[in-house]
């Protein structure tokens, strides 16, 4: 060899792609994939490809499996990796085992402590009971600031994940998870109000919301009644997903600051409410959705040309049980973050109707035409065009792809914009996020938040970068991620 | 049946798509779905389905023949004669609390419910027919031949003689059996003006199912699931496989503009209509005996059969015709290949004067071999008990040769 390097023999390139391959498609599967009933696949199917994946990718790639953690991709995907970690046992080369450490450490801290103690009883029932993973509950149960109160707000769980580990627990938090009814009073005054809330009507608005809605009904509190009084103990989630349940009850009117929801969750808020409502509130919400996207930027800052959008709207979109709109509300929230982010921006609905003045007054019917909206946005020259879909092309199938590629090789040549699409809907079949096609890259999307991030992966699922580079990235996402301050 | 001529010559003589294009197919499993879309919606002729919920229907055709049925709905057509947009009121009122309604008595018989009703098709006002979708075109498939023997032959038993073929029975299968129909429909997309669909099982055509008007097809599109469906159709059911079906590609050597693309989109557009229209062409465009069911203003209920060769796909249907020849309505049934079978031989026998030695001749087999394939295809009722007899010891003979 004239250049010094040896060049990779053709077994070694296959296993190259082979690794990278796998790689990419299980963290772009972990954007989207939930073990959810979705609109195309059902609950039993994902739940079984989304295992398989997952301890498939323990197996061969050990290292990048936990590097994944901070690749940015959904709780309920950081929540499963966590656990297969810790009932796989601490790895032998110490180097990787203090990395996976402060991974699974970090990555806790991070998630939601419902999710949290969740993943306790999980490994409680599962019987995964080794040093690692009592240490690891041990110290997240330490690293929590109020104990009492998740003590009070998952009782059962906390009971559990510190039976579990056999905690040397606060005397009067013992007492007060393994035999309250013997115990006349706390000193610690938020334990002493769940103990008088048990028997006092009056008592139960010092509680958190959830807790106190079950004693609500025990005292047989009138539903407007509790509401108007429990408001101040809301977190900003709760008052907004109570906003729907409070306007059917008579009297009571939740305060809610719009510009505090996030933006997909706000998206999802949006959607939900009646067509008249969301006409009448029109510029209230627009200018939350503007505001949410703002913020969105300044957390995760993208600066972008020229942009199109091909935003899918078939009746597909609707989602599904449990993910109702969800898919149309990802379009619609990242359509409202690409605006901001774009110095000029268009956006393609599709099926194409009648326009209307405001993107959230749009609804999910009709199929999924994508090629000639591809075609439309092309003509404008933008930077770059994003296409938020679930995939499932079907008028005609497989057309969109080869719009794209005839574009490239036949007009655009090097001018072409870059096509990116952008999947919120696991498909369980593929292992992956239902791809339009060879020649437009596809990566999952769990909220429209995450595009800035999903914007720099890209490159990888297009195929172009190699194993290394995958690797490095990853490195540089986990090097970030535990040095920034570990809160 | 007897073949009426109609008076006019508006019938259809053959199943085209006229101001009808075919979509690209929407796939799940082996089940294939093309949705029908119509350019002009006139609003003059409105359908919607009244649901019964008895176990099983009869319904007297004449005086001497009944036909029972399990009958999931009725269809109810409402039209206008001057083309003024029609209104399908007042269909929604039903009354759940009276058995007897306009559309005959409901029994409950404990063991199971059953609805008797006058008429197949009845006019319940003016410009309103409720008639049984389906029902119409099975119980002409039904009536095919039924009288039995014209002329009586010796070899036809007795009771052939005296009842003809009653009674005659099909059994037919419910969408719900058919693998992968159900979830198909639920996450089909359909377009903003479709007015029908074509069902495809293992790229076969199953049914056609077309209507006048966009919204009616939305709120009659999970009828598909409650309609019958030949045997046949169950087995490819069950070992269909998803099957990747495309028309040519974008041809990049033909591009070198935007402009150029879009007439290729176009085109490959257009050629998932004809690809459609190729998969069917056992249905449309074949010629059909049609025979006209009902008069309803500016147009005609009819139904239709084609031709019933065993060797390729044979549908029965009923159709609502305009003046003008456009397709209003369609829904066809797939006979299943015994069903083909029956019909055929039934039909060859006719058209011979019931004699078995002209149509054995006209057939090229043997009178014994004709009689064998009349007992295999079930009608051996027909013949008399020693002419059955000896056509099996002459089979059991040659079988030691």
């Amino acid at each position: 060899m004239t250049d010094g390097k040896v060049q990779p023999t053709e077994r070694e390139q296959l296993r190259e792609r082979c690794e990278r391959e796998d790689v990419i498609m299980f963290i772009n599967s972990c954007f989207a994939a939930t073990r959810q009933n979705e609109y195309y696949t059902d609950l039993y199917r994902t739940s079984v490809s989304i295992e398989f994946l997952h301890r498939y990718v323990l197996i061969n790639y050990r290292l990048l499996y936990a590097r994944t953690l901070a690749a940015g991709i959904n709780h309920f995907n950081q929540q499963q990796i966590i656990f297969n970690l810790l009932e796989a046992g601490a790895p032998a080369d110490t180097k990787q085992r203090t990395e996976e450490g402060a991974l699974i450490a970090t990555a806790l801290r991070k998630l939601p402590a419902n999710r949290v103690y969740a993943l306790f009883v999980r490994l409680q029932q599962n019987r995964v009971n080794n040093r690692r993973t009592r240490a690891v509950i041990k110290s997240y149960l330490a690293w929590r600031r109020e104990p009492e109160f998740d003590a009070i707000k998952y009782r059962n769980k906390y009971r559990a994940a510190a039976a579990h580990i056999h905690s040397r627990l606060d005397e009067e938090l013992g007492l007060f998870l393994f035999e309250r009814s013997s115990q006349k009073s706390f000193t610690t005054p938020l334990l002493n109000q769940y103990r008088q809330a048990q028997y006092s009507a009056a008592a139960i608005y010092e509680l958190p919301f959830t807790v106190a809605e079950s004693l609500a009904q025990k005292h047989q509190i009138p539903r407007d009644v509790f509401l108007k009084k429990i408001e101040p103990k809301m977190t900003a989630a709760e008052k907004l997903r109570l906003q729907s349940t409070a306007a059917r009850t008579k009297g009571v009117e939740i305060e809610f600051d719009l510009s505090r929801a996030g933006l997909t969750k706000l998206a999802l808020y949006i959607l939900s409410l009646k067509q008249s409502q969301r006409a009448a509130r029109a510029d209230e919400l627009q200018a939350a959705l503007k505001a949410a996207a703002d913020k969105a930027l300044t957390r995760a800052p993208l600066s972008l040309g020229r942009v199109a959008t091909i935003l899918d709207r078939s009746r597909s979109a609707t989602g599904s049980r449990e993910k109702r709109n969800r898919p149309l509300a990802v379009a619609l929230a990242a359509s409202s973050l690409l605006r901001r982010a774009a110095t000029e921006y268009r956006a393609f609905w599709t099926p194409a109707w009648g326009e209307n003045s405001f993107e959230f007054l749009t609804h999910a019917a009709g199929q999924t035409a994508l090629a000639e909206p591809l075609l439309d946005a092309l003509e404008w020259r933008p930077d770059l065009i994003v296409i938020v879909s679930d995939g499932y092309e079907n008028d005609p199938p497989q057309l969109v792809d080869q719009v794209a590629r005839v574009y490239r090789d036949a007009i655009g040549k090097t001018e072409t914009p870059e096509i990116v699409h952008m999947n919120p809907v696991f498909d369980a079949d593929h292992y992956a996020p239902h791809r339009l096609g060879a020649t437009i890259p596809t990566v999952g999307l769990r909220d429209a938040e995450d595009i800035p991030i999903i914007l720099g992966f890209a490159k990888f699922t297009a195929g172009t970068a190699t194993l290394d580079e995958l690797e490095q990235y990853l490195a540089l996402r986990v090097n970030r991620m535990l040095n920034s301050d570990g809160t | 049946m007897e073949r009426k001529q109609p008076k006019t010559t508006d019938c259809l003589e053959t199943i085209s798509l006229k101001g009808l294009t075919l979509a690209p197919s929407q796939v799940l499993g082996g089940v294939r779905l093309v949705p029908v879309l119509r350019k002009q919606v006139r609003e003059d002729l409105r359908l919607t389905k009244r649901p019964y919920y008895e176990d099983i229907a009869a319904v007297q055709i004449d005086n001497k023949t009944a036909y029972y049925s399990y009958i999931p709905h009725a269809f109810i057509a409402d039209w206008t004669n001057d083309g003024s947009p029609a209104v399908a009121y007042g269909t929604q009122i039903r009354s759940n609390k009276s058995t007897k309604t306009s559309d005959g008595t409901a029994h409950d018989l404990g063991f199971m419910t059953a609805r008797v009703m006058k008429k197949m098709r009845a006019r319940e006002d003016r410009n309103r027919l409720r008639f049984l979708p389906m029902d119409v075109s099975m119980e002409g498939f039904l009536a095919l031949h039924f009288g039995g023997p014209d002329i009586i032959w010796e070899e036809y038993s007795r009771k052939a003689i005296r009842d003809g073929l009653s009674p005659r029975s099909e059994t037919t299968i419910p969408g719900r059996w058919i693998k992968g129909l159900e979830d198909a429909l639920r996450v089909f997309e359909i377009h903003t003006n479709q007015v029908g669909s074509l069902v495809f099982v293992g790229d076969a055509l199953a049914s056609a199912f077309i209507v006048s008007h966009p919204d009616d097809y939305r709120a009659l599109h999970e009828t598909l699931l409650t309609d019958d469906y030949g045997e046949l159709l169950y087995y490819y059911g069950l070992y269909a496989q998803e099957n990747g079906l495309n028309p040519d590609e974008i041809d990049a050597d033909r591009v070198q503009s935007m402009k150029d693309l879009r007439t290729e989109v176009a085109r490959v557009r257009s050629d998932w209509s004809q690809l459609h229209t190729l998969m069917s062409d056992n249905l449309l465009g074949c010629p059909v005996r049609y025979e006209m069911v009902y008069r309803m203003g500016p147009f005609h209920l009819q139904r239709f059969m084609t031709e019933l060769n065993p060797k390729t796909e044979n549908h029965i249907g009923e159709s609502i015709v305009r003046k003008n020849g456009t397709l209003e309505y369609l829904k066809t049934y797939r006979l299943s290949a015994a069903q083909c079978r029956r019909a055929y031989l039934l039909m060859q026998l006719a058209d011979s004067n019931w004699s078995l030695d002209a149509c054995a001749e006209k057939l090229t087999c043997t009178r014994n071999e004709l009689i064998f394939r009349f007992e295999k295809a079930g009608f051996g009722y027909l013949f008399h008990r020693h002419v059955l007899e000896e056509v099996r010891s002459e089979f059991r003979k040659q079988s030691w040769h």
